[in-house]
């Protein structure tokens, strides 16, 4: 590792937005830090709040939605920068990848183009001859022919046009990448590709990658650390194998239990359905769901706990004790939840 | 007559849609040929089996499965259902038949009517078929079906308009829709792969149940190998419109046979973090499936393909690309301006001419001696025959190929060269110098 | 079944209700400006002080010609010796009525047709697609003149003709709209799960894609309308329309009235004139209005604002 200090520091962000129910709690205060060289992946299943954290970092957030906390980015605070100072950051500072491709990529602009405006709209100087020998470098590196550089968009797979998206990211050199869900449109041999090329990514050039994605599977592939999103909070955050492998967040464990993989021999399912995030439950927002909650699950909100093994979870389960109120750790009976009461 | 046992027959099914040419290639007639959805491909279902159809996007699954209803019209080959012959069904015959076969979408949001309720659309096969138009049987029959999908008290949502509805909830409708008639076939085309990780498994054993309750029997399509494992009882696994491989799920998932199969398991990404996917996996996606490569169309990809699976000029330029996007501007550069204009190996043929842009031939067959010196593992150079220097150019022949076909290999059926004792002259062997 | 409409209805109206802000304000001057004329129309001959055509009092007197407003005939007369104002308020009912029955016998014949040819395709919507562009491509006017003029021989040139002629030029619109819709709407996996459940065609359309469709005949209905008033008084105007023997219009006023403005008689002009342009803003305001508030993208845009309430302290969040 190079550098101690994080590249992006959250600091309990929260992003609400309005709806006609109410406000939507979208991201409820969130703290996270990623370190050059870092993937840090963030998991949760649709609704959870995950790309509103995504696009929130990046100040890419709908008019009319209420910003707090701090996001700072090599200790410059990016909900206060101007936007005209946020768009002078995306590319060389921070670079965004998204699930579609196609609808970023101009349809009238040839492969070259794109290259030369991302290139020379941050460094006017650089020659015709350099503009082309980064723009092809970075095009090798996604394994994009140099004998394509001046086709179109739509001439190109959809899993280069990934490839060609992640290329203009990069060729920029920025030092945090924000990836959402970026391989969920692709193939699994595609998505592999992609995925290995992520990897290369943060062992040649240092950056920090963010990677939203709702697959455990990737994240355990490709990310050194992960964070557990559920109902607009971090339920858990640590290293990827030791979360994988020894969950401490009830809902992390249920959720892996979920998932089917190779090895599946029983099906297995969390009842209930991620909660409204307008009117989501009091204190702890997953104990409705939860097979451990605890009587004080319903009481207060759970405290973020630092365990020995490393993670940073908010859970009863693992106290702290002293503010767990007499008979708070009695089972909680649970109100029946019916089979269809799902996402 | 079909033995009893056998529910559904599908032999050399083959689903080709013309590709629409320009106005003036239309005026002349001139052929632009036809995307290859589904290209001859056989299998049987028993009664009472799953049947799973896994395949990347392109492989013509989906294709296969609306086939199997006729919402697309074959190109030949045949279908039976319970010894029936479904191509041969006229349009009215057909509306009769889907009474048997049901489908189930992959998008709960999209396949149901977002202007009725759910009352109406999961009784409207009742009415369709003209079983009962009674209202009040209509609800009764509606209410003990929404309450087998567990959608109850049925009454919260008989009223109620899909838009109400959650994901989880709208797929429980849809399939409470396809078995309203009891069917004898459902075809499950991505059933859950839209669905919340949480939710899956819940409509998975909403299937299951359904299947033992009614005697269903599912073709299920899907991309999710993970999912197939757990759910089906034999698979096929397609690629670009044929069946590459097919057999008990047991057996394939253990010893998968097929390139392609072996190279799909690897790639899946895993949960568990001791597991991780290697990195010499198939290259490239996909191709076009109306110009499919020759011979064995996973070739170009393929990390075992050997003498006799179908080159051809087009993977050279392929290869040439490749060496070209990873080897740096230089080598690009250099290599190119040796070559002239590469646009005639395009064309599929076992036969191509590398022109060069000296004029001299034997600098081409110089540079290609070279390159293959550079990577000699590279697979092509297995099926490259000779490379004859001619004026003007080089002259590549390649080895001469063959269409796989699927046969018997230790409780399984695949279509690959590599278990053709009549070609597979041992694979490894090294490329002709 | 009646209450199951009524349901229907109240959930298609839902959203008029629960609009805000600007679109509910331009739904609600629409609709406002709308049912003036629409009482007007219907009240007519109670509230009219005169009937259309009439030029003398009951004793038999002939009204003053050009007369300026007077208690006796509030907006005055005009050079036929009629009243002015009752010529506005019968106007109302020739134009409702003129657009009403165009509106309809363009739906009847615009929608049936672009459903079938959007959903079966093939040469008979080849075929179709270029005889409504053709009619599209047409000058609109010139249209309507060339069909009153062939249908006045037979009709006469009465209400009937006049809707028959602008019929002709709003029956591409809807089947261009109502085609386009289809095409897209055939692709739907709702659509195809219909005839996976083996509905007949006659069904499927009338089912599931008529039912979709038929939700954007509202916002198209009433823009036309709106367009269809200045059609009716162009031609009216260029004396193509409705003779004023058979109904009071607008459009043939303002054209007699046009001699009058010289002379500074500018009642006959202006009132039959401020008729048009507020029928026409009305039927805008609502179509604009209703399109705001009815199509769901743009009102998925809409945010509400939020203010972030002062954290609370850890113990009882949430």
């Amino acid at each position: 590792m190079s550098a101690t200090a994080p590249v992006l520091d959250v600091r309990d962000l929260r992003v609400w937005y309005g709806s006609a129910r109410g406000a939507v709690r979208a991201v409820d205060g969130v703290s996270l830090q990623i370190r050059a060289g870092e993937v840090l992946g963030l998991v949760g299943e649709s609704g959870c709040g995950k790309s509103t954290l995504g696009r929130g970092v990046m100040g890419l957030l709908p008019d009319g939605s209420a910003v707090d906390g701090q996001v700072l980015f090599q200790d410059t605070d990016l909900l206060k920068v101007s936007d005209r100072q946020l768009r002078r950051m995306r590319g060389p500072d921070i670079a965004l990848i998204f699930q579609e491709p196609m609808t970023r990529l101009n349809p009238l602009m040839r492969i070259e183009d794109h290259f030369s405006e991302t290139i020379t709209a941050h460094e006017p100087k650089l020659s015709k001859a350099e503009v082309r020998r980064r723009s092809l470098e970075a095009l090798g590196g996604m394994g994009i022919p140099p004998t394509r550089f001046r086709n179109y968009p739509h001439e190109f797979s959809g899993g280069m046009r990934q490839r060609i998206m992640i290329a203009l990211a990069l060729v920029l050199r920025p030092r945090l990448v924000i990836a959402d869900e970026p391989t969920t449109a692709l193939d699994v041999l595609v998505e592999a590709q992609i995925l290995s090329i992520l990897a290369d990514l943060k062992r040649n050039f240092d950056t920090a990658l963010l990677l939203i994605t709702h697959n455990l599977g990737i994240v355990a592939e490709a990310c050194d650390r992960v964070a557990v999103m559920y109902a607009g909070r971090i339920a858990e955050e640590g290293d990827a194998r030791t979360v994988f492998s020894q969950p401490a967040h009830p809902y992390t464990r249920e959720l892996l239990r979920s998932v089917i993989s190779l090895n599946t021999t029983g099906l297995h399912y969390i009842p209930g359905a991620p909660p409204s995030l307008i009117d989501p439950p009091a204190a702890c927002k997953f104990h409705p769901r939860c097979p451990d909650a605890m009587r004080v699950c319903a009481l207060l909100a759970p405290v973020e706990q630092r365990l020995s093994a490393g993670q940073r979870v908010e859970c009863w389960l693992h106290g702290p004790g002293d503010r767990i109120p007499e008979g708070g750790r009695e089972p909680l009976e649970q109100e029946q939840i019916a089979v269809a009461e799902e996402a | 007559m079909a033995d009893a046992g056998v529910l559904l027959e599908v032999e050399d099914l083959q689903v080709h849609f013309p590709l629409r040419g320009s106005f003036g290639a239309r005026l002349v007639g001139k052929d632009v040929g036809a995307v290859q959805a589904v290209d001859g491909v056989s299998f049987s279902v028993a009664r009472g089996e799953v049947l799973g159809i896994v395949g990347e996007s392109g492989s013509g699954k989906t294709t296969l499965g609306r086939a199997l209803l006729r919402l697309v019209d074959p190109t030949g080959g045949s279908i039976r259902l319970e010894g029936e012959d479904v191509l041969g069904l006229r349009e009215r015959e057909v509306r009769a038949m889907r009474r048997k076969v049901q489908m189930v979408f992959q998008d709960p949001h999209a396949s149901l009517n977002p202007a009725m309720t759910i009352e109406t659309a999961v009784g409207h096969p009742l009415r369709i078929h003209g079983i009962t138009r009674d209202r009040a049987d209509i609800r009764s029959r509606v209410s003990a079906v929404l309450e087998r999908v567990g959608l109850s008290p049925p009454d919260q949502y008989l009223g109620k308009y899909p838009s109400d509805l959650s994901g989880g909830q709208k797929q429980r409708a849809v399939l409470a829709r396809a078995v309203i008639l009891s069917p004898s076939l459902l075809v499950a085309d991505e059933p859950v792969s839209m669905l919340d990780m949480s939710v899956r498994a819940k409509i998975l054993e909403l299937m299951l149940g359904l299947k033992n309750d009614l005697d269903l029997t599912y073709v299920y399509i899907t991309h999710d190998l993970a999912t197939a494992k757990f759910f089906c009882d034999r698979v096929a696994i397609m690629y670009l419109g044929r069946i590459v491989e097919i057999g008990a799920t047991d057996e394939i998932f253990a010893n998968p046979r097929h390139p392609y199969t072996q190279s799909l398991l690897r790639a899946i990404p895993d949960p568990d973090p001791s597991r991780s996917i290697p990195r010499d996996l198939p290259r490239g996606e996909v191709p076009d499936a109306a110009e499919p490569p020759l011979g064995c169309r996973f070739h170009p990809r393929c990390p075992k393909a050997f003498a006799p699976c179908g080159w051809e000029a087009r993977d050279l330029h392929d290869m040439l690309e490749q060496r070209w996007a990873v080897g740096g501007q230089e080598l690009f550069e250099a290599e190119r301006l040796q070559l002239g204009d590469l646009v005639g190996l395009d064309q599929p043929g076992s036969r191509a001419t590398v022109p060069s842009a000296t004029g001299t031939g034997a600098d081409v067959a110089t540079l290609l001696d070279h390159i293959r010196e550079d990577d000699s593992r590279e697979r092509i150079w297995y099926g490259i025959e000779s490379i004859t220097p001619r004026p003007g150019g080089a002259v590549i022949e390649f080895h001469r190929g063959h269409d796989p076909v699927l046969r018997p290999e230790g409780g399984a059926e695949v279509a690959c060269h590599l278990y053709n004792p009549e070609l597979a002259d041992p694979p490894e062997q090294a490329p002709p110098a | 079944m009646a209450s199951q409409l009524i349901a229907r209805a109240g959930r298609a109206f839902g959203p008029v209700r629960e609009a805000r802000g600007v679109p509910r304000w331009i739904v609600w001057a629409g609709i406002v400006l709308t049912m003036l004329f629409v009482v007007m129309a219907l009240t007519a001959p109670w509230i009219s002080p005169y009937a259309f055509d009439q030029y003398q009092d009951a004793s038999g007197q002939r009204f003053v010609k050009q007369q300026a407003p007077s208690s006796a005939h509030w907006f005055g007369t005009n050079v036929q010796s009629t009243d002015v104002m009752s010529r506005v308020i019968w106007g109302a009912r020739t134009e409702l009525k003129v657009v009403l029955f165009a509106v309809v016998v363009s739906l009847l014949v615009g929608l049936p047709l672009g459903l079938l040819s959007g959903y079966f395709g093939g040469p008979v919507d080849r075929v179709l697609v270029l005889i409504m562009d053709a009619l599209f491509a047409f000058p609109y006017l010139l249209l309507a003149i060339v069909i009153a003029f062939l249908l006045s021989d037979k009709f006469g040139s009465g209400v009937a003709t006049a809707a028959f002629a602008i019929s002709a030029v709003y029956i591409p619109q809807y089947f261009r709209v109502v085609r386009n819709h289809v095409v897209s709407l055939r692709e739907e996996s709702y659509v195809e799960a219909a005839r996976a459940l083996g509905a007949r065609p006659r069904t499927v359309i009338g089912r599931y894609v008529f039912q979709n469709v038929v939700q954007s005949v509202p916002v198209i209905a009433t823009l036309n309308a709106a367009d269809a008033i200045l059609t009716l008084a162009a031609l009216g105007f260029l004396g193509y329309g409705i003779q004023p023997t058979d109904a009071a219009e607008w459009g043939y006023d303002s054209s007699r009235a046009l001699s009058d403005a010289g002379a500074g008689i500018w009642w006959t002009g202006l009132f039959p004139g401020m008729a048009i342009v507020l029928l026409v803003t009305g039927l805008t305001l609502l179509g604009e209005g209703l399109n705001d508030v009815l199509n769901p993208v743009l009102r998925r845009r809409k945010m509400e604002p939020v203010t972030l309430p002062p954290r609370a302290p850890q113990e009882d969040q949430g």
